[in-house]
């Protein structure tokens, strides 16, 4: 019994190291953020992008979206969404500047390839009161500075 | 290795899950990248013509990528009346095939099994599983020992609220000459609500999800179709706490003679995000 236990822990742990070994190396990557980081945004399809937030008038959409963001996204983008070290800022004049529609997508079909998750598993209305507090994070002070 | 482990975790950041009810049948959300869930599961089933029991499995879960998840399964179980014993582990890949959100969402499902047949985890019913197998004393089922591959093809949908999800299987021992073996299960499940409240709450709507799920074995590559074969039909439940704790309820019933009467199986487990990040800058030294 022993040695079968620790036979499958020695076992998924090289796994999982050539896991972490992976992400890590996807990490060195992406670690730059330099504005590279957010062609993703421009994918979106023009029908995507040109959806409104049906959720832009609800007095509660941002402080749910914020309740939202600290329980799944603070994590890599950073409790202040100002970038982690797994995620890049999400004050950023590029996101900022999105349409909710192509926010709206990205969460829902993620970059896979580059380590952002599908969010499908959250219901519409959530991602779409995610996008909500991203809006309303506005430009970074010095972004915003004429 | 246990206390090295258990160290790990007390540090890791907890994240609130957003899991999904089922017990058996898979969708293809995979874990995020880099968090590790640890979950532990227990069925209770009825025996005729044998003594009930309760088995009993630990899962970690650890998201490699955002489309690569790893598990490591430890099962045991419990025959009341007879004896418990550890029955052996399962080592578990999923593969997100597509890149981004289709109407129809598949990930490749791939398991190694190296378990006693005392094993009763019932995690899927495959080829003729039936209740009659659980009936044999432990101590002669713990001399049958399986290798086995398990392929798994995980079709999920999301839409309006709903998941669907269909996972055909075909597992093949790799020892002894027995066939490939059949099986499926079929899961649908919607959040209680789907707009989030705007304060942290644990009785919150959005936090439950409910559904039933269906599964069952579909012969072997000699003998394909429902002879001989068990199934199940399982409400299901999830209750997702913001503290980054999961629990999970499902009572199931057997739909034939040749499936046991009454399941019931619960489940609580934990997410630990970071625990990858964390981990390697331990090994770099803190950098």
């Amino acid at each position: 019994m022993r040695s079968g236990m620790t036979q499958a822990l020695l076992l998924w742990a090289t796994i999982v190291a050539v896991g972490m070994a992976m992400a890590q190396s996807s990490d060195a990557r992406k670690a730059q953020f330099d504005k590279s980081v957010y062609a993703e945004l421009g994918k979106a399809p023009a029908k995507a992008s040109a959806r409104q937030n049906p959720l832009a008038s609800d007095p509660e959409a941002v402080a749910a979206g914020a309740k939202l963001f600290e329980q799944h996204c603070a994590e890599c983008h950073g409790a202040d969404a100002d970038g982690g070290r797994k995620g890049p800022s999400l004050r950023a004049e590029e996101v900022q500047q999105a349409t909710p529609g192509t926010l709206f997508w990205l969460l829902t079909n993620g970059v896979v390839r580059k380590g952002m998750p599908v969010w499908s598993r959250l219901p519409e209305p959530q991602r779409w009161q995610l996008v909500s507090y991203i809006k309303s994070l506005g430009l970074p002070p010095k972004a915003a500075t004429p | 290795m246990w206390l090295v482990l258990v160290s790990f975790l007390a540090l890791a950041g907890a994240a609130a899950a957003q899991e999904s009810p089922y017990f058996v049948t898979y969708d293809h959300y995979l874990e995020e990248p880099g968090s590790l869930e640890v979950e532990y599961f227990s069925d209770f089933a009825t025996q005729r013509a044998g003594n009930d029991f309760v088995s009993y499995w630990i899962e970690f879960e650890y998201g490699a990528t955002a489309w690569w998840t790893t598990e490591l399964y430890l099962d045991g179980q419990s025959t009341f009346g007879d004896s418990t014993v550890f029955t052996g582990f399962r080592l578990e890949n999923r593969f997100r095939l597509l890149k981004s959100e289709h109407v129809i969402n598949p990930v490749l499902y791939v398991e190694y099994e190296q378990i006693s047949e005392a094993d009763k985890i019932m995690k899927e019913i495959e080829g003729h599983d039936v209740e009659a197998d659980h009936a044999v004393p432990n101590a002669i089922l713990r001399q049958g020992h399986n290798h086995e591959l398990e392929l798994k093809l995980l079709l999920s949908t999301t839409r309006n609220g709903w998941n669907f999800a269909v996972n055909p299987l075909a597992t093949k021992p790799l020892t002894g000459g027995d066939p490939w073996e059949f099986g499926y299960a079929v899961g649908a499940s919607r959040a209680l609500a789907l707009k989030a409240s705007a304060k942290r709450c644990s009785f919150c709507r959005e936090n439950f999800i409910a559904g039933v799920e269906m599964y069952g074995g579909l012969g072997d590559r000699y003998s394909f179709g429902l002879h001989e074969t068990s199934h199940y039909v399982a409400p299901v439940v999830v209750w997702n706490l913001p503290s980054s704790w999961t629990l999970r309820l499902s009572p199931g019933f057997g739909l034939n003679d040749n499936s046991h009467q009454f399941l019931l199986r619960w489940g609580v487990s934990r997410e630990f995000a970071g625990f990858g990040s964390m981990l390697a800058s331990w090994f770099r030294g803190g950098r």
